[in-house]
């Protein structure tokens, strides 16, 4: 009965994604969906169980055990052919499973890395088989409709079947091709929880801590530990040192500005900028170097007023020619405010309001409504605060966004 | 004060709807539900049935009793459980149903009073 909601969602997703690759592994990849229904079974049972009793002892080992006797129930149904209620058949010999190992996760990253799906496709399959993402996380993190996403998964699932794909962990030259697509998905994850999406929490901390368990695991794995897997281990260790700063005690966020620097994790970020050392020692410039660059900034950076802003933009300019996207604009806008002033940022922020991927992102409105504030212009800011507000955001950022709104009459 | 029983009808098919990443919020709102019952005074017993067929017990045909299994189909709606409240009537006793998350989920509640006469 003890467990916190944090701790809850951490056992509901994190847990889920790991027994999905553990019986991944048992039924094969051709299985996912399989693997998949009885881990959903297992939740919805622990769900309609635990709302009476409350949660037991050992949680994790309770689902562990629903799901796995609920994938035995179903291979003994299946090699018996799925017999008509009744039928005298023999009972099939015993079916015994490997218990859940941790890196099956990673493990089953990799299967749904296949060359054959294309990088969108994988880093979908990842999302949702490992990371118990719903189709509605997934679109927001792709910044696309859910009808999209999910007809993705569904062509990518009967896909799998099709190829047969085997489960294996790829022999290192292939891995290194695979690498991209579970960085992809890992950044993803983190930047999922970074930003929890409504309700009432700030940070998604289940998700955040698996993203860094992962890119801590393929950085520590010589076969993964490539400059751009340490360049993204360096990205959320410096992110999420910031983590105890991020809430004031009443919950409301609190913005880089705001935040008491002297209560960032200071070993997590020794940690970031060592990956970051190891990150030099490749030859190209990853996405992940050049988000980790700008981490590293403010990390490295007295106080708010004392961060180098030119670096930063110039940090975004790059990920700009690189890796373009709505998002990246967006921030980019706001470090351009920051050195050159409200005015600069709004003239590149207002052009993206045409963008439609941009309408449902309440920061692209809260950055917005904070130049227009700052720029001398409380109405126009007060109609961005008040479009943010409309999306629905998480309940720390509603209370900034309520406090910025009232300070504009 | 009198008593009601809440019957919980619960459909399984329904909560395997539920994404992974919402039911630690679902968990929470059964169980704040429960606790403001107990807090108000309001619970007197609940509990939950198990997920089997459970039997069914007839008179038979020669006078001797026959024994079955009850009906039960995994996706089909099932008794999922019961809670026994105390209102002083139907009205609060709904009143108190209606905070329950269950309805929210896709699940039926039936308020029966419970007969002390």
């Amino acid at each position: 009965m003890s467990e916190s909601a944090p701790d809850l969602d951490r056992l509901f997703r994190q847990h889920a994604g790991r027994l999905v690759a553990w019986l991944g592994r048992v039924f094969g990849a051709g299985r996912l969906d399989l693997a998949e229904d009885v881990v959903q079974d297992a939740l919805a049972e622990a769900l309609r169980a635990w709302r009476w009793s409350g949660v037991p002892d050992r949680p994790e080992a309770w689902l562990a055990a629903v799901a796995r006797n609920r994938a035995i129930d179903r291979l003994r149904r299946e090699a018996r052919g799925l017999p008509a209620p009744d039928a005298d058949v023999a009972p099939p010999p015993d079916i015994v499973l490997p218990p859940p190992l941790a890196d099956d996760t990673l493990r089953l990253m990799f299967v749904c890395g296949h060359p054959a799906l294309g990088e969108p496709v994988q880093v979908t399959l990842m999302l949702k088989t490992v990371c118990s993402f719903s189709v509605e996380e997934i679109a927001a993190a792709f910044l696309a409709r859910p009808t999209a996403i999910a007809q993705r998964l569904v062509r990518a699932k009967a896909r799998i079947r099709a190829l047969g794909l085997p489960f294996t962990v790829p022999e290192p030259p292939e891995m290194a091709s695979r690498l991209a697509p579970v960085l992809r998905a890992l950044y993803l994850l983190f930047d999922a929880g970074y930003r929890a999406r409504g309700g009432d929490l700030l940070v998604r901390d289940a998700l955040c801590e698996e993203a860094l368990r992962l890119s801590e695991l393929l950085a520590a794995e010589p076969r993964t530990a490539t400059p751009e897997a340490h360049a993204l281990a360096a990205l959320v260790d410096l992110q999420h040192a910031r983590r105890p700063a991020r809430q004031a005690e009443d919950g409301t966020l609190l913005t880089l500005d705001r935040q008491d620097r002297s209560r960032w994790d200071q070993a997590m970020i020794a940690r970031g900028f060592h990956h970051l050392e190891a990150a030099r020692r490749g030859d190209r410039l990853s996405a992940y170097h050049l988000e980790a660059g700008i981490a590293a900034a403010h990390a490295a950076a007295p106080s708010f007023e004392a961060t180098d802003w030119p670096a930063i933009v110039g940090w975004y300019d790059a990920l700009m020619a690189t890796a373009p996207s709505p998002v990246i604009a967006v921030n980019r806008a706001v470090a351009v405010a920051m050195r050159d002033g409200p005015a600069a940022g709004l003239a590149l922020l207002r052009p993206l309001a045409a963008d439609a991927r941009l309408g449902g992102y309440t920061l692209f409105h809260a950055a917005l409504g904070e130049l227009e504030r700052r720029d001398g212009r409380p109405d126009a800011a007060a109609a961005a605060f008040q479009a943010a507000l409309a999306l629905r955001p998480n309940e720390p950022e509603r209370r900034l966004l309520e406090q910025r709104l009232a300070g504009c009459t | 004060m009198p008593k009601f029983m809440l019957l919980l009808h619960d459909s399984p098919s329904q909560a395997r709807r539920i994404a992974p990443g919402d039911m630690a919020k679902v968990l929470g709102e059964y169980r704040a539900w429960s606790e403001k019952l107990r807090a108000a005074g309001q619970y007197d017993d609940g509990n939950k049935l198990a997920d089997d067929a459970g039997r069914i017990m007839r008179p038979g045909k020669d006078g001797g009793i026959s024994v079955t299994d009850g009906p039960f189909a995994e996706t089909k709606e099932l008794l999922g459980g019961y809670y026994i409240v105390v209102a002083p009537d139907y009205d609060a006793a709904v009143e108190i149903a209606r905070g329950s998350p269950h309805l929210k989920y896709g699940g039926r509640i039936e308020v029966r009073r419970v007969d002390f006469t």
